[in-house]
């Protein structure tokens, strides 16, 4: 057992500082972004959380031009986008959508800028790619306390709000009528979204979160049809793959080429959409009609 | 015709008074009064855009009336009145939706309290009862994105009835169901409206699936309503007067057409909207 083990898990990995806060990061990560994916889906609102995604491209690396932390420049970028597309209306799906469009380009013009900057400045490639792919390995341990607090208080709204928001998700009139409050309701989401998608940045970079959040969600959706247990589903399947994520880049390092571990980003991702095949095989199986 | 008005008089539920709401500049509704006494009976008759929907919505709370007042068992109204239970007009439900027919029920109980919601024996149990109430006990753990349109309508109902509503507001349910479906709806709600004393006032182009069990029709035509038994105002000179120009109304077989006389220019459109497809077939057969 423990000469399995050994073999699976290489010497050192519990041990090893960035792998501790890899760990401590993807949980936080996974089990937010994970609940917000599944309303995030529900609500048919998937192309904005996919915006708010790559528009912290813009602040990641606007960040990192002015010497902040990435982590403050996806969150404030999410959360004024967030506000903005609080602003254009939720009610309007068509009008929504384009004018979300046209933000996210203006947005990603601009982090064009940024990191040819970055990259020009700073004499290096390496913040571009940890921007846009993440580099789970190499976060600062100093943001850990932030991401697990930001990660609590999002969940802990999400928790709040769950009944309002999940009427409200099926149909807003429905949920008008029952006097929720359905644009407030909608704020905090987007909110909690913002968080949500901030932190997914940060872990596996502005260009890979989306599929954090939406990937783990739809896999749970094809195998239960209640709320409660889609959302557990949602982040049992972002723990595991972001946990062995970690654990496949650590032991990657002596893989071919040997010497270099490959992106945890790319595993992550990688076992989602597996998760996700699977789930939709599984799925199609257990329907009613 | 007339029994309308006369705000807040004893044993009313439902008190509408001079209602007119202007949208965009565009008069919806014009001075429209009406009353429910309680365990009534009411189809709300009007084409496409004849202010149906805002007219519910303003009983809901959801539309401020630009004059006029609604009053619930004397009250005036506000949000989230526990004594009022809504089905909105059809929307999209995806497949994919992790909600079964229980669950929706379920949140007719509490959808509007904050934090997350403790299972219970009783609430289960409160739902097992009112799905069994309205014959959808074969299809609860079905996701509703799977049920048919008549099934989607009975959960919708039960939706809004768990909170034991005295006034239930229906928008257009009977659209877009087979025939088969729209006579088990009408005759749902006409059982429950029986047997729990709960008032009904359900939207409708067509007048003629409600015909046997409605005790009152309110009848709207361009923002104003005329209001009255169903032979007090399905008349071709009432109806005439409410649309500014002559209708002629055939009674055939039991059932009721509405259709323009000559020379209405806007006869196209009413002939369209109540000359519909069943009635006629059942005509020719």
């Amino acid at each position: 057992m423990s000469g399995v083990l050994r073999a699976v898990v290489e010497p050192g990995f519990f041990s090893s500082g960035p792998v501790q806060v890899a760990l401590a990061v993807s949980a936080a990560v996974a089990l937010l972004t994970s609940t917000l994916g599944v309303f995030t889906v529900i609500r048919g609102q998937s192309f904005a959380g996919h915006s708010l995604a790559d528009i912290g491209a813009t602040g990641g690396s606007g960040a990192f031009l002015i010497g902040a932390g990435p982590l403050w420049g996806f969150m404030v970028i999410s959360i004024a986008a967030a506000g903005a597309m609080q602003a254009v209306g939720v009610e309007r799906q068509r009008g929504r959508d384009v004018a979300t469009g046209v933000v996210l380009g203006a947005s990603l013009g601009l982090a064009a800028l940024f990191l040819y900057w970055d990259s020009t400045l700073h004499n290096s490639s390496g913040e571009t790619y940890t921007i846009l792919f993440g580099s789970m390995l190499a976060i600062s341990p100093a943001t850990v306390p932030a991401v697990l607090g930001l990660g609590a208080v999002a969940l802990g709204v999400v928790a709040i709000i769950y009944r309002p928001l999940l009427l409200s998700s099926v149909n807003a009139e429905l949920a008008a009528a029952r006097g929720v409050p359905v644009r407030l309701v909608g704020a905090a989401y987007l909110l909690a979204l913002a968080a949500a998608v901030a932190l997914s940045c940060l872990a596996i970079g502005a260009i890979l979160s989306t599929a954090l959040l939406i990937g783990p969600a739809a896999a749970a959706l094809q195998l239960t049809k209640r709320p409660w247990r889609a959302i557990v589903g949602a982040s049992v399947i972002a723990l595991a793959a972001s946990w062995l994520g970690v654990l496949l880049s650590y032991d990657s390092y002596y893989w071919p080429p040997r010497g270099h571990s490959w992106p945890v980003s790319f595993f992550i991702v990688t076992l989602v959409f597996a998760c996700y095949l699977a789930a939709r095989l599984v799925g199609s199986r257990g329907r009613r009609r | 015709m007339g029994l309308d008005a006369a705000p807040g008089r004893a044993g009313e539920l439902l008190a509408v008074s001079g209602v007119s709401v202007t949208l965009g500049g565009r008069e919806i509704l014009t001075d429209v009064s009406f009353t429910i006494a309680p365990g009534e009976f009411v189809g709300l008759i009007g084409s496409n855009g004849a202010g149906k929907t805002t007219l519910l919505r303003v009983i809901l709370g959801l539309q401020s009336p630009n004059a006029g007042s609604v009053l619930v068992a004397g009250k005036p109204r506000s949000r989230r009145n526990p004594m009022i239970g809504y089905v909105p007009q059809k929307f999209e439900l995806d497949a994919d939706m992790p909600l079964r027919a229980r669950d929706l029920v379920a949140l007719g109980i509490d959808a509007h309290r904050y934090g997350v919601p403790r299972p219970s024996r009783a609430r289960r149990e409160r739902v097992s009862a009112m799905l069994r109430a309205v014959d959808a006990e074969s299809f609860a753990d079905a996701r509703i994105g799977e049920l048919s349109g008549g099934e989607q309508q009975r959960v919708l109902i039960a939706h809004a009835l768990i909170q034991q509503p005295q006034l239930l507001l229906l928008d257009e349910p009977l659209a877009n169901l087979d025939l088969r479906s729209e006579q088990e709806v009408v005759a749902l709600l006409h059982r429950l409206a029986r047997e729990q004393q709960i008032a009904v006032l359900i939207s409708a182009h067509d007048v003629n699936p409600l015909l046997p069990v409605m005790d009152r029709v309110v009848y709207l035509a361009g923002g104003r309503a005329a209001v009255g038994t169903t032979d007090e105002v399905v008349r071709a000179d009432v109806l005439s007067k409410l649309y500014g120009h002559h209708v002629d109304v055939l009674r055939i077989h039991g059932r009721v057409i509405v259709v323009a006389g000559p020379g209405g220019e806007r006869g196209a459109d009413l002939t369209l909207a109540h000359g519909d497809e069943d009635a006629s077939l059942e005509l020719e057969g």
